[in-house]
């Protein structure tokens, strides 16, 4: 139980998606200019990884390693199929993606009308894939990596509406013309990682 | 495959040579005042991440630039069969293929240097720039200039890899591939640890991207 805070703590703050690894920047730096967006997307995210990582994890470790297809038959134990990795996880993920927005279109138009156009936008979003990659390199359990997955998340949530709020803010600032826009947030990303490193010093 | 498309494009309209202006163009603005990078905001994630040294962010950026241009060439040849409900699904399948290939080659030629980008070879198939010339260009031109469109895209996001990884390695660990230039210059430099960190690299790509549009006159409206 210890461990599993531990991980989610380390996911959310230390190991933060964007301040610590910079996944995900594309639709961060693309949707951020309001709140309320910005914490829509953040929502669609924590779903889809909180789901997205404990598939991967399970089709990883039954079907992918090397010997893992030996409970379908002991004749496939020396099938090793992990050169599909990326295609696989990458399927996994917009496959899930297509069917929550079909799903959520379905069964709750009021959520949808606030989640769904950011849905299709996540398939592409490199922190699921990239969290699904990490997953693989550490050797993480089922549970630890679904707690991975929502820990994840929810720092992106927080990284995400945290840069939103200061953008709202800016716009009364006077920022020097070719800065204005992109140049200005990149240096307010930079500065707000310093604030994570803080972070750092935290020893789990 | 290059010469085989030029080809085709050729025999359909003889009228437009293979390096026309507008298929320059295809190249030369991608460099600067259409860069994926500082403009269009694409494949920032990789730019960041992987731009501590010169020599990842040189191999980084060709695989890059590999895998748009034969995506490009691969989607556009396939643009008219491709139901538009599905299209996110085949462009990502294509666009994986390619990655498979090239994370293939790099583990087989240059092992030390794939582990060092260790998962960003197989974020470049969620890669914006990728995606975004599938969806922007590739999906409604012929493959020629896609092809040409993926080749500039893809050197407009190595220059840009190459300004920040230049300026990250010389400062942060005072050398250049490796090289120490400050200690053979006679110059004692300590390094400066925070062009390493993730941050610093944030505030460069600012400073790159206000230097460059203090030159090219490039505004936001906000």
């Amino acid at each position: 139980m210890e461990n599993l805070i531990n991980i989610g703590i380390r996911s959310i703050f230390i190991d933060n998606m964007i301040f610590a690894y910079f996944l995900g920047m594309c639709s961060f730096l693309a949707i951020s200019k309001k709140v309320s967006t910005a914490f829509g997307l953040g929502m669609a995210v924590v779903f889809v990884l909180a789901i997205t990582v404990p598939i991967n994890w399970l089709i990883q470790n039954y079907v992918l390693v090397p010997g893992a297809l030996a409970w379908v038959s002991p004749q496939f134990a020396g099938v090793d199929l992990l050169f599909l990795q990326f295609i696989v996880f990458i399927a996994v993920i917009a496959a899930f993606v297509q069917l929550t927005e079909m799903a959520v279109e379905k069964f709750s138009p009021a959520l949808y009308n606030t989640l769904g156009i950011f849905l299709p936008l996540i398939a592409v979003n490199c922190s699921i894939l990239g969290a699904a990659l990490f997953m693989v390199g550490r050797p993480y359990s089922l549970g630890e990596a679904t707690v991975f997955g929502l820990g994840s998340g929810i720092g992106w949530l927080l990284a995400i509406v945290a840069l939103a709020g200061v953008r709202e803010k800016m716009k009364y600032s006077n920022v020097p013309g070719p800065l204005k826009g992109l140049g200005i947030t990149f240096i307010l990303v930079g500065l707000m990682s310093f604030g994570f490193l803080s972070f750092m010093g935290i020893s789990l | 495959m290059s010469t085989a498309t030029a080809d085709t494009v050729k025999v359909a309209e003889p009228k437009e040579a293979l390096f026309s202006p507008k298929n320059r163009k295809l190249i030369t603005h991608p460099l600067d005042i259409d860069n994926p990078v500082t403009v269009q905001v694409l494949g920032i994630c990789s730019a960041l991440a992987i731009t501590t040294q010169m020599k990842p962010a040189i191999i980084m950026a060709i695989s890059l630039t590999v895998v748009t241009a034969s995506s490009n060439v691969a989607i556009s040849m396939m643009r008219n069969t491709i139901p538009s409900r599905l299209r996110i699904i085949v462009q990502l399948a294509v666009v994986s293929l390619w990655v498979i290939l090239v994370d293939q080659l790099l583990k087989a030629y240059v092992y030390d240097v794939s582990k060092q980008l260790s998962v960003f070879v197989g974020l470049i198939i969620t890669n914006c720039i990728v995606m975004g010339r599938l969806e922007a260009y590739a999906m409604a031109n012929k493959p020629w200039p896609s092809f040409l469109d993926g080749v500039g895209n893809g050197f407009g996001y190595g220059i840009i890899l190459m300004a920040v990884a230049f300026c990250r390695e010389l400062f942060g660990s005072g050398s250049l591939f490796g090289f120490k230039v400050f200690e053979a210059i006679g110059f004692n430099y300590q390094g400066n640890g925070l062009m390493l960190l993730p941050a610093g690299a944030c505030i460069i790509i600012g400073i790159i991207i206000w230097i460059q549009r203090s030159l090219n006159g490039y505004r936001e409206s906000h």
